[in-house]
């Protein structure tokens, strides 16, 4: 503290604010930095790259989509294709989107102190990333996978040709490190909470963060020693799931399905965390039902270590397993309506006004409460048989993972993007944009549901002619989802450069991340802050100025 | 520093024997056929070695509560997915030539 | 914060990192964050647990004839020199706490020996499990396995499932302690030459210790399910 007081001194008597990003320009002050905000930004810097090349094999194979023949690639081209879109899009994207970057960033800030609990760990958590992303360019550039991300035995172990070894080696890092940031986040929770900041004064997004941090934990461990030893049979040939020596490949989903249903929740459960935020301010409302929307977050990560059976109604698993496996899911969908619900209710008394990040929040909630209803049928075992393995199950899990969290992501990265640059971007655009993303996406996903209610298989490259209107329809939104993203991109960057100064505090939010500087300081606060209101403490309908 | 416990020296030699002896203990148990019994024995005196691992050589016998919850929570997420995981493996029928408990009406 | 001045490093006044506010709440960070990452190392081994269950409930004759090729004594011994080592990593943390350097620094050498004896042991287990032709995928002969002594009612071929699980569990368990003994060293080097570790500064022993004692508590369940039953 006394460290950080004098190099306050030192700030006041400069000319321009010193914050997180200016302190220090050496290659070194970024590579090997230990301030949570740098390595927020570094990570949002290397997920944006594996976005965009996700996206670009997704607009591939929906090219070859866009005709019933599979004229424009090989069967192998297309399930490389698929493959890697899913493996980039899940394991470096979606799971360290938002907690590696927005909670990376305010976490500490929310919770009132100078940085996580174990710095030095976090910055081995983002190398450990980068190192895993290598092993990704690796099987790219080695021609890539083909076995869908699941990696399902023994088309993983035995009968792909194909990198399997570097995806699986490529997943296992990229665990390691959202591990490393889900043991930071709950530590830092438990114990460096600023003096008066209760569990009950906690933004929810924090408590969604502590929630991913639990899954993150306890989940990622078992998908690391699975692909470990589906690594282990691709180098040495002998396999625990190989059936040649009583081996048996439905345990490999077994363990494959304990983390990556939990994932499913790392990869939505923050994004409820910043639309908890982001209804609250653009309501100008306390939110509604705070403990409900609270412990729902944990309700789900526990109830999702529950549930992971429904992936496998068909592959052999018992009944009697499979009706627990999915009544517990049915169950699941409760706490996740509990949310919709509250968020519903936050408006009623608000002053809803309409920028671009509740755009985002909004259209998250239509295509989320899509997502889940439909996620309803597939947890029903008789109506899973018909429905399982079509572009019905495609289309659902997009509009969670799409429509929830990445809507969510482009939400929070709206909202707080004044405060991580100091910039504000153009607003007119990106709500303009909020439009565009919210059509394109629906444009892409909602025929799919039809698809696959057709009885459209995923994974393959050629379909019936009767099913072309669709397909072209899709593909058509896919392209407009594509220019969305790049318009979000481009203007985000420009406003790096041109972007307005944002004040301390442009949307008039509560919460402690809007007292402080924008950028912050790399100590964030002068002074740690004594806690003595509820989060969201705001007015309601009376008038609110917006703009400091 | 009121974390700084003051456990005597003592305790950590007691506890050692006390693990040694249930590690012989494993050893003859082994050698003597107890039947279906064989594996819970086993499995009784390891849990009760992890333990007195646990409590005493890794103090959280004197810990803090959340202490104790944390370590408790790693041995009970694992004993969920063994719970979930064996569940299938005991409710299905015959497919790896494994004696089956139930069959499938 | 209480006090005002910057902390000297020494072992003579507490130690911990700016970002803190007070001594006791790295303590409990440290610990706290330590126990999660055994949680994640529970879970990692617990996969492998969870296999071997499902195996061993399908083929319990296989796993059967599978303990009978391993030499429990040498488990036993090993059980004893991680035992052993538990303990005498315990005493290095009570020395450290109570700054008596030289127990200390006997103590946790005594630590790295038996860690170093159990590796080396591992080692005779594995050459003779080569020799016997019993390691999957780089030497699978199993000459020495009696099949038609053993009453089998799965296939001879699964005797491979339980050397693969064999191989894995125990290689894993070995990997983890060749990594604490990597640390070890180097908070070793720094005992000696330094000092570095007191009653004020012991987290770092103290965490390592942690590690140490998981690592022996996979091995206790390792031990009776692999050699034993
Ligand atoms: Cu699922």
């Amino acid at each position: 503290m006394a460290v950080v007081a004098d190099r306050q001194i030192i700030h006041e008597t400069e000319i321009r604010p010193r914050h997180y990003l200016n302190v220090n320009h050496s290659f070194w002050s970024w590579f090997f930095t230990t301030d949570h905000k740098r390595i927020a930004m570094l990570y949002l810097g290397t997920i944006t790259v594996f976005f965009l090349m996700g996206g670009v094999f997704a607009l591939l194979f929906r090219l070859e989509l866009m005709t019933p023949e599979g004229d424009l690639f090989q069967a192998d081209t297309y399930n490389r294709f698929f493959t890697l879109h899913g493996v980039l899009m899940i394991f470096f994207f979606l799971v360290p989107s938002i907690p590696a970057t927005l909670g990376n960033f305010l976490l500490p800030i929310m919770v009132g102190c100078r940085d996580l609990a174990f710095p030095k760990v976090n910055l081995a958590s983002y190398w450990i990333f980068v190192f895993a992303g290598m092993f990704g360019v690796g099987m790219l550039a080695s021609g890539g996978v083909d076995t869908g991300w699941t990696f399902y035995a023994p088309l993983s172990t035995h009968y792909s040709n194909t990198s399997v070894f570097m995806a699986a080696m490529a997943a296992f890092f990229a665990g390691f490190a959202s591990i490393l940031t889900g043991v930071n986040f709950i530590v830092t929770v438990h114990k460096m909470r600023a003096p008066g900041l209760t569990w009950f004064r906690l933004p929810l997004f924090v408590w969604a963060q502590y929630a991913t941090g639990i899954i993150m934990m306890l989940g990622t461990p078992v998908i690391a020693i699975t692909l470990f030893l589906v690594a282990l049979e691709r180098v040495w040939g002998v396999g625990i799931f190989d059936p040649a020596h009583g081996g048996d490949p439905v345990l490999f989903q077994h363990m494959f399905w304990f983390y990556s249903h939990p994932a499913v929740y790392i990869m939505i459960l923050p994004g409820f965390g910043v639309i908890s935020e982001v209804i609250a301010c653009f309501s100008r409302n306390k939110i509604f039902g705070y403990h409900f929307i609270a412990f729902s977050s944990l309700a789900i990560a526990v109830l999702g270590f529950f549930v992971w059976g429904h992936h496998m109604f068909i592959a052999g698993q018992s009944v009697y397993t499979g009706v627990v496996f999915s009544l517990i899911t049915m169950l699941v969908a409760v706490p996740s309506a509990i949310k919709v619900f509250n968020w519903t209710a936050t408006f009623y008394g608000g002053n809803v006004t309409l920028e671009s990040p509740m755009l985002y929040a909004i259209g998250f909630m239509g295509l989320f409460t899509v997502g889940g209803l439909t996620g309803l049928f597939l947890a029903a075992m008789g109506m899973d048989v018909p429905l399982h393995d079509t572009y019905f199950v495609v289309a659902h899990f997009h509009y969670v993972m799409v429509g929830g969290m990445v809507m969510a992501f482009m939400a929070g990265l709206h909202f707080w993007w004044p405060k991580m640059t100091g910039r504000m971007y153009p607003e007119f655009i990106a709500k303009f944009n909020a439009v565009i993303v919210f059509l394109g996406f629906n444009a892409t996903f909602f025929p799919q549901f039809i698809l696959g209610w057709l009885g459209m298989p995923r994974r393959y490259h050629a379909y019936p002619e009767e099913w072309q209107v669709l397909n072209v329809m899709s593909t058509a939104g896919a392209t407009i989802l594509g220019f969305g993203f790049t318009l979000a991109i481009a203007y985000f960057i420009w406003s790096l450069f041109y972007g307005e100064r944002a004040g301390n505090n442009p949307w008039g939010a509560k919460g402690l991340e809007w007292t402080i500087e924008s950028p912050p300081t790399t100590h964030n606060f002068h002074h740690i802050p004594t806690v003595t209101e509820d989060p969201y403490n705001y007015t309601g309908r009376e008038e609110v100025n917006v703009q400091q | 520093m009121s974390v700084a416990h003051h456990v005597p020296a003592k305790n950590y030699v007691i506890n050692f024997f006390v693990l040694m002896i249930l590690m012989i203990a494993t050893v003859v148990a082994a050698r003597f056929d107890f039947g279906g019994a064989n594996l819970p024995i086993a499995l009784a005196i390891a849990i009760t070695k992890t333990a007195c691992i646990v409590l005493f050589f890794m103090n959280v016998r004197y810990g803090s509560p959340l202490v104790r919850v944390f370590a408790a929570g790693g041995f009970f997420w694992l004993c969920i997915m063994l719970a979930f995981t064996l569940s299938d493996y005991l409710l299905f029928t015959n497919v790896m030539g494994s004696p089956t408990t139930v069959a499938i009406p | 914060m209480s006090s005002n001045s910057v902390p000297e490093i020494g072992p003579s006044t507490p130690y911990f990192a700016g970002h803190f506010e007070d001594v006791d709440q790295k303590i409990e960070s440290d610990i706290l964050g330590m126990w999660l990452f055994l949680a994640q190392e529970i879970m990692f081994f617990g996969g492998l647990f969870t296999a071997y269950s499902v195996y061993r409930h399908a083929y319990p004759d296989i796993f059967q004839l599978g303990a009978d090729q391993l030499n429990y004594l040498m488990g036993a011994g090993n059980t004893m020199f991680l035992l052993i080592s538990s303990l005498t990593m315990a005493m290095t943390v009570y020395y450290t706490q109570h700054g008596q350097f030289r127990k200390q620094l006997l103590c946790f050498l005594a630590t790295m020996i038996f860690g170093s004896l159990f590796l080396v042991v591992k080692y005779f287990e594995y050459k003779e499990k080569w020799d016997h032709g019993l390691v999957p995928g780089l030497n699978w002969d199993p000459h020495t396995v009696d099949f038609a002594a053993a009453n089998l009612t799965s296939p001879p071929e699964n005797l491979k499932l339980y050397f693969i699980l064999y191989f894995t569990m125990t290689g894993l368990h070995a990997l983890h302690m060749v990594i604490g003994i990597g640390i070890g060293i180097a908070i070793f080097i720094n005992m000696l030459l330094w000092k570095k570790y007191g009653p004020n500064r012991y987290m770092a022993v103290e965490m390592f210790g942690f590690y140490w004692h998981f690592v022996d508590i996979v091995w206790v369940f390792l031990f009776p399910l692999i050699y034993l039953i």
